[in-house]
């Protein structure tokens, strides 16, 4: 299926990632947001609500992000294509629906453009410490997809990308972007909508009395139904069977939530989407995502300057995370060790370490936000894992 | 049984998800004496039952869903309103009707309440009110009587309830009634007017809930509730909201208070939208948008 | 659980005036639905019904038609009973003796 072109702003523009963001909505045919004004989201939603209704949408300010990120499932299940997007503190509060869109395999992207925390923290100022709460945040055992931008650019193709995943694994996908590439004007070249190829919704093609809205067809998801179309169906975020219908049978638990972890676990692999830089001889490599990622192939290049092999590894994909590739790498001999840098005080090192063991040092660059990192810093964390050469001030 | 098929049914039947019988709700509970209105009123108002959405919260009332043979979503806890917002605007051609507790619309759901009505979402919010958090185990509530005794309130209740056709008004629903559970024929006739009204639709509907509220405060059984609902209430069409306020075991005002005309939130939208964009508005949430 | 098992006051005259009619209306049960909350019976206009002495799989004494020849079919122990166990339907002459036959299946 390509893009509708009216939603599609083909050609070269000068965006901000949130812009881009918001431009990435409509080219993947979202017309319905919700969302509650927080910086430093709240552009993406601004740009959205000047469009939208040009293009037969609409975009609807609610009364918190509790709202938000309900309304917005209410109208996946007519029908739209809806997305959400918020920072910090709102993120907390959308984590209960998080878990509502996980439990009743609801398609729907929300963006989480991060910011220094704990709580009101630094509004203004960038942070990439909510990854673990992206994965981990909602109670209960699930899995869902996160994407992690570099830029503006990104934040317009990654958009594109969490709306096609979210249909095609009938989950939630969250956008990490953070508060410096939600505010980096850059390059952003929109593609022609024949270019786009979206995911359509996976509409059940079984008549209503044949029809069970949780039997899941091969690939462990199931076919969707929209209300308004005589089949009845229920909905619940209670444990419940194929019907739909509320159990507290422990073993429809365990079928149902082990389930909703596969559909995604199984696919990790094909799931996987990374940028790779000078791994093939890396002594040293530096794991980094969004904005750090572009702080780190500075100091990835100033290494290789002064001769220290060192290679950046970029999951572009964070959640589920790129397990495979990482144990892969991992193996092989000559690496002294992985750094990884992010902008918090140890998230996706833990993960990391998890993935690769004792196998090879790991350590952590990170600090509790409010900046990027300064390439010297990582570089003098490089040099310093490949215990290599003199470090010039 | 050929003889039995040529009976008419019951009508609450073909509203039901019969497979799911017996329900949860206690003996004497009054959240299933609704229900048999709602199918009543459905049907009279001859309403497609495959454009009919029903949206509930969480607790007792909010099993309302999961047993309704319509489209239902059985969401979190006060959020009802608010899904049922994204739904309804997602797609205008549904009726959606909200049908929750007190404790889910009015206490945890309290802003999405207030927010929607003024709005003036075309929602129908039916709310079973039984003073209490049944689901939980009999709590205090928004809508506990002052000196009631619950889990929670042990030696009564010190707060003030929540007047809800009081709270609704203020908010800017366009229809606001009160019955009882008692009340059965009023409330099939409210709902009805309700479902052919477009706008914020609020029915407040007092229930018993024998288990947690009516054994607590020693006021006997369902039964001894319906009795009190009967001998209470003093049916007042247009009383001024203010004034219905309720008191523990006090008197009870019901009737229709408000049914006034006002634009939809949509209606208001496309208004604004048309007058804005000109020619270039061509409407929300075309039919393209819902796949 | 209510003991009226008794029609109340009153309903002694109002049968005596209906005896001589045929029913305008009957019930239908189903009584494994029913918990015995007393709502129908209490709340029948006619006061035709009342708790059997049998009980049900879950332990309630469903309530019967004691004065069949009073129920005016008018359906308020359908709108009332919160299980839906059971209904009122008004009667055509011509099936009246149809609904015998299904009032004794239902209720047996």
């Amino acid at each position: 299926m390509k893009a509708d072109p009216r939603g599609v702003l083909s050609g070269v523009h000068f965006l901000d990632g949130d812009q881009a963001c918001a431009e990435g909505a409509l080219a993947a045919g979202c017309r319905f947001a919700a969302g509650y004004p927080i910086t430093p989201s709240t552009e993406i939603v601004e740009r959205f609500a000047q469009r939208v209704p040009l293009l037969g949408g609409m975009f609807l300010q609610m009364e918190d992000e509790l709202a938000a990120s309900i309304a917005i499932q209410g109208a996946v299940w007519a029908g739209a294509k809806a997305f959400t997007v918020t920072s910090g503190p709102g993120f907390s509060l959308m984590m209960e629906h998080i878990g509502y869109a996980a439990m009743t395999e609801t398609p729907c992207v929300i963006v989480d453009v991060q910011r220094g925390g704990p709580s009101t923290g630094l509004p203004t100022l960038p942070a990439q410490a909510d990854m673990q709460q992206a994965r981990w945040g909602s109670h209960g055992d699930y899995e869902l997809i996160a994407l992690a931008p570099n830029s503006p650019q990104e934040c317009f193709d990654l958009t594109i990308e969490a709306f096609n995943l979210a249909e095609r694994y009938r989950t939630p996908v969250l956008l990490m972007m953070d508060e410096i590439v939600g505010h980096m004007t850059e390059r952003v070249e929109i593609p022609p909508a024949e270019q786009i190829e979206l995911v359509p919704r996976r509409y059940t093609t079984k008549p209503p009395a044949e029809y069970q809205p949780f039997a899941p067809e091969a690939d462990l998801v199931p076919a969707m139904v929209r209300a308004g179309q005589g089949y009845r169906f229920h909905i619940t975020g209670l444990t419940h069977d194929e019907r739909g219908y509320p159990t507290t049978s422990v073993a429809a638990h365990d079928r149902l939530v082990r389930r909703l972890v596969a559909k995604i676990r199984n696919h990790a692999a094909q799931l996987t989407r990374v940028e790779e830089h000078f791994l093939e001889d890396a002594e040293v490599i530096v794991l980094a995502y969004g904005i750090t990622s572009r702080v780190a192939l500075r100091a990835v290049q100033m290494a290789r300057a002064r001769g220290i092999a060192a290679g950046l590894l970029r999951p572009i994909l964070i959640w589920p995370f790129l397990e495979a590739r990482l144990r892969q790498l991992a193996r092989r001999p000559g690496l002294s060790g992985i750094l990884v840098a992010e902008i918090n005080l140890g998230q996706i090192v833990r993960e990391v370490e998890r993935c690769v063991g004792a196998q090879v040092p790991v350590q952590l660059a990170g600090h509790a936000g409010g900046s990027v990192h300064h390439p010297q810093e990582l570089f003098e964390a490089i040099v310093q894992m490949a215990h290599a050469v003199e470090i010039e001030r | 049984m050929s003889t039995q098929q040529s009976l008419p049914p019951n009508p609450v039947e073909t509203l039901l998800r019969t497979d799911r019988m017996p329900h949860i709700w206690c003996p004497g509970c009054g959240i299933g004496t609704t229900m048999n209105c709602f199918a009543r009123a459905l049907q009279q108002a001859r309403l497609d039952l495959d454009k009919v959405v029903i949206v509930s919260g969480i607790g007792c009332t909010g099993r309302v869903a999961g047993y309704a043979h319509l489209d239902s979503f059985h969401t979190t806890h006060g959020r009802a309103i608010p899904f049922a917002t994204g739904l309804k605007l997602a797609n205008p051609e549904l009726t959606v009707v909200v049908y929750s507790g007190d404790g889910d619309l009015i206490a945890i759901g309290g802003n999405h309440f207030i927010h929607a009505a003024r709005r003036n979402v075309d929602l129908k919010v039916i709310c079973v009110n039984n003073f209490i958090y049944g689901m939980t185990g009999g709590q205090v509530g928004p809508t506990t009587p002052a000196t009631a005794l619950t889990s929670t309130t042990p030696y009564g209740c010190p707060e003030q309830p929540f007047n809800l056709p009081h709270l609704a008004e203020s908010a800017g629903a366009v229809y606001v009634a009160r019955w009882t559970a008692y009340h059965v024929r009023q409330i099939t006739h409210s709902m009805v007017e309700m479902f052919r009204k477009s706008g914020f639709c609020f029915l407040e509907i007092l229930s018993p809930c024998p288990t947690l509220y009516q054994r607590r405060n020693r006021l006997g059984d369902g039964l001894e509730a319906m009795k009190y609902y009967k001998e209470a209430s003093v049916t007042r069409h247009g009383a001024p909201t203010k004034e219905v306020a309720l008191s523990f075991q006090g008197p009870i005002v019901v009737g229709k208070f408000v049914d006034v005309e006002r634009p939809t939130y949509l209606e208001l939208l496309n208004q604004q939208l048309a007058r804005a964009l000109e020619a270039q508005y061509t409407g929300c949430i075309e039919e393209h948008v819902r796949g | 659980m209510p003991a009226e098992t008794k029609p109340p006051d009153g309903a002694a005259e109002m049968a005596a005036t209906s005896r001589s009619r045929r029913p305008r209306g009957t019930i239908v049960l189903k009584p494994e639905r029913c918990k015995g909350c007393g709502f129908c019976i209490a709340f029948c206009p006619p006061r035709v019904l009342a708790f059997s002495a049998g009980f049900n799989a879950l332990g309630y004494h469903p309530p019967e038609l004691i004065r069949p020849e009073g129920c005016t079919g008018c359906d308020l122990c359908g709108l009332y009973c919160p299980d839906f166990a059971i209904y009122g339907i008004m009667l055509k002459d011509s099936a009246a003796q149809l609904a015998d036959a299904v009032r004794g299946e239902e209720t047996a």
